[in-house]
């Protein structure tokens, strides 16, 4: 398995760490973005693909991440990266410890409809308590410091960003990627899968069932959570828009759109839908209807997704290629 | 001895008496036929003392400890396991997983997020073995989902054993597979639970299974016990044989 990893993630980590080099710094941003919210769909995914629970609310954890270094700011007048995440982190695993242990005692439509609800009540308290939180018009986050001040902005912002902060975008994914794809191949990931296939059977060879659902909660969580405090200072500005449920609805459909019966789906859409997305802002003031009409094509034209379509083929093109007379 | 004993077990769907004051035992050591007809209320019995429903009245004490109220997993600890009257798999996972898995459980090794399972020989070797004596091991890397009804019925009861348990409950390990394929299932069924001296209790209603594999059969009727005997005793009970078998014994 370590041979066919490296056969496939070497080259994209080397294709990746050149960007900055190859592409103007808006395409690097643009992939910045994609990266970040790669890192949300691999969370998301622990979730829908691996346990078989489909959360329409996390919004909440990536809001949640979001808003906690935004607060760093305002509160704290920290701007240290370090910090926002530190604080990203264990703000986003609270906040997903207490909504799963309520959401996990539910499955199927019962738990998404919880989830939901749950993210609303944030985004609520996000619009209500305008005073703490901006209201609409939300938080200021100024670029971050790196490494406890030793690296800095100097001056020119979109350097900083198409750059440094695209490293670290870059390196907090891969290190991402790997944490993520040591859990599903781990004890613990199999037990998932298991509840996903059958939660009686899986209660039967001694698996809590629930404990398992909870702990998937709040790793997923806090993935999601981590994204949202990447994003943040790279958009600039957090409001009540990434806690409501449209987005919740976007971190599901890239996750679908990639594939979420295969572990780089999510990643592969996350990616592909952030530049759909941003091209469809760009050519029309129509472009939800545009990416809406697009979305639903690629969704009927790929059912099991982009990386889960590109495997079926590849699957026959080897059949064929072994059946045919030499 | 008796490793299992239930007092007046009683299990109520509304008016239904599922389960209506049953005084059940299991010997040490022992193959025990649980048979009756449908309805009788042989799959509850087996659910309540495994622990999937709760029961409206009386005892269950296994190992001569108060069982009643303890969750599944602590039942799963103490050494009861099942398999299920409709084949209940990990259907996605390889069978080397579904095996593996149980192993893992067993271990409280499921916990570890931070290690890869397939490095993990001593439980990979043992749920290879466990897939060997069960004839899968060519099996081991196909998907649940993809193998034959008789490969699924003996890979649902290689999990329940890769458990270890000291007392296996069978719900029809033979049902939905062909009558050729009934008795090498069986055959290997009953040869692993006998060397790994599991006490086991087997549901079933092909006859010809019950009278050959089985020590001692237990008769389920309208959810009480009607008769409780050796093979040969059970053919001769005309009780039985009326209101069960009809009126001709088994050949």
């Amino acid at each position: 398995m370590r041979q066919k990893v490296l056969t496939y993630a070497a080259p994209i980590a080397v294709a990746l760490a050149a960007v900055p080099f190859v592409l103007p710094p808006y395409q690097t941003i643009l992939l910045s973005y994609g990266l970040i919210m790669a890192i949300a769909a691999l969370g998301f995914n622990l979730l829908l693909g691996y346990t078989g629970l489909l959360s329409f609310g996390h919004s909440a954890y990536f809001g949640v991440g979001a808003y906690a270094a935004a607060f760093l700011v305002k509160y704290a007048g920290i701007t240290s990266i370090e910090a926002f995440l530190l604080g990203g982190l264990i703000a986003s695993a609270l906040v997903s410890a207490i909504f799963g242990f309520i959401c996990v005692r539910h499955t199927r439509i019962f738990f998404s409809i919880l989830a939901l609800a749950l993210s609303q009540v944030l985004w609520s308290l996000a619009l209500k308590l305008f005073w703490v939180t901006g209201g609409t018009d939300g938080l200021r986050v100024p670029t971050p410091t790196l490494l406890g001040g030793l690296v800095q902005t100097t001056g020119d912002k979109l350097v900083f960003l198409s750059r440094t902060y695209y490293y670290l975008v870059l390196v907090v994914f891969g290190i991402s990627v790997a944490v993520m794809w040591l859990i599903v191949h781990s004890p613990f990931g199999k037990a998932l899968q298991a509840i996903r296939d059958n939660e009686t059977r899986a209660e039967f060879v001694g698996v809590e069932v629930r404990k398992y659902r909870w702990i998937a909660f709040l790793v997923s969580g806090v993935f999601t959570g981590l994204a949202g405090t990447l994003w943040v200072p790279l958009n600039g500005l957090t409001t009540p828009d990434v806690l409501y449920w449209p987005f919740s609805g976007e971190i599901v459909f890239l996750t679908v759109l990639g594939g979420f019966r295969t572990f780089s789906g999510p990643i592969v859409g996350a990616v592909a839908f952030n530049y759909l997305k941003s091209y469809a802002v760009g050519l029309t003031v129509y472009w939800q209807f545009l990416l809406g009409v697009v979305l639903v094509v690629l969704v009927l034209a790929l059912p099991s997704g982009i990386v889960g379509t590109l495997s079926q083929l590849r699957g026959r093109l080897a059949r064929s290629a072994w059946h045919e007379p030499a | 001895m008796n490793l299992l004993e239930t007092r007046q077990l009683k299990k109520y769907f509304g008016d239904t008496h599922a389960v209506d004051g049953v005084d059940f035992s299991v010997r040490q050591g022992e193959v025990l036929a649980l048979i009756g007809a449908n309805g009788a209320g042989k799959t509850t019995l087996v659910n309540v003392i495994s622990g999937l429903l709760r029961p409206d009245g009386g005892t269950i004490r296994f190992q001569a400890v108060d069982v009643t109220h303890q969750s599944i997993h602590d039942r799963i600890k103490a050494g009861i396991a099942r398999s299920f009257q409709l084949v209940n798999l990990f259907d996605q996972l390889t069978c080397l997983d579904n095996v593996a898995l149980t192993v893992f459980a067993r271990e409280g090794k499921t916990q570890r997020l931070m290690t890869l399972a397939e490095r993990d020989r001593p439980v990979l070797d043992e749920a290879l073995e466990l897939l060997r004596q069960f004839g899968l091991e060519p099996k081991a890397r196909m998907t649940a989902a993809g193998l034959a009804q008789g490969e699924r019925k003996l890979l649902d009861v290689a999990v329940a054993y890769a458990l270890r348990p000291r007392l296996l409950f069978l719900d029809e390990p033979t049902s939905g597979v062909s009558t050729r394929e009934k008795a090498p299932i069986m055959d290997i069924i009953t040869s692993i639970v006998r060397s790994g001296k599991v006490t086991a209790v087997i549901i079933e209603h092909d006859m010809d299974v019950v009278f050959t594999y089985s020590d001692r059969i237990v008769v389920m009727h309208e959810g009480k016990i009607l008769a409780d005997g050796t093979p040969e005793e059970i053919r001769r009970n005309e009780q039985v044989t009326t209101t069960l078998l009809g009126t001709s014994a088994p050949r």
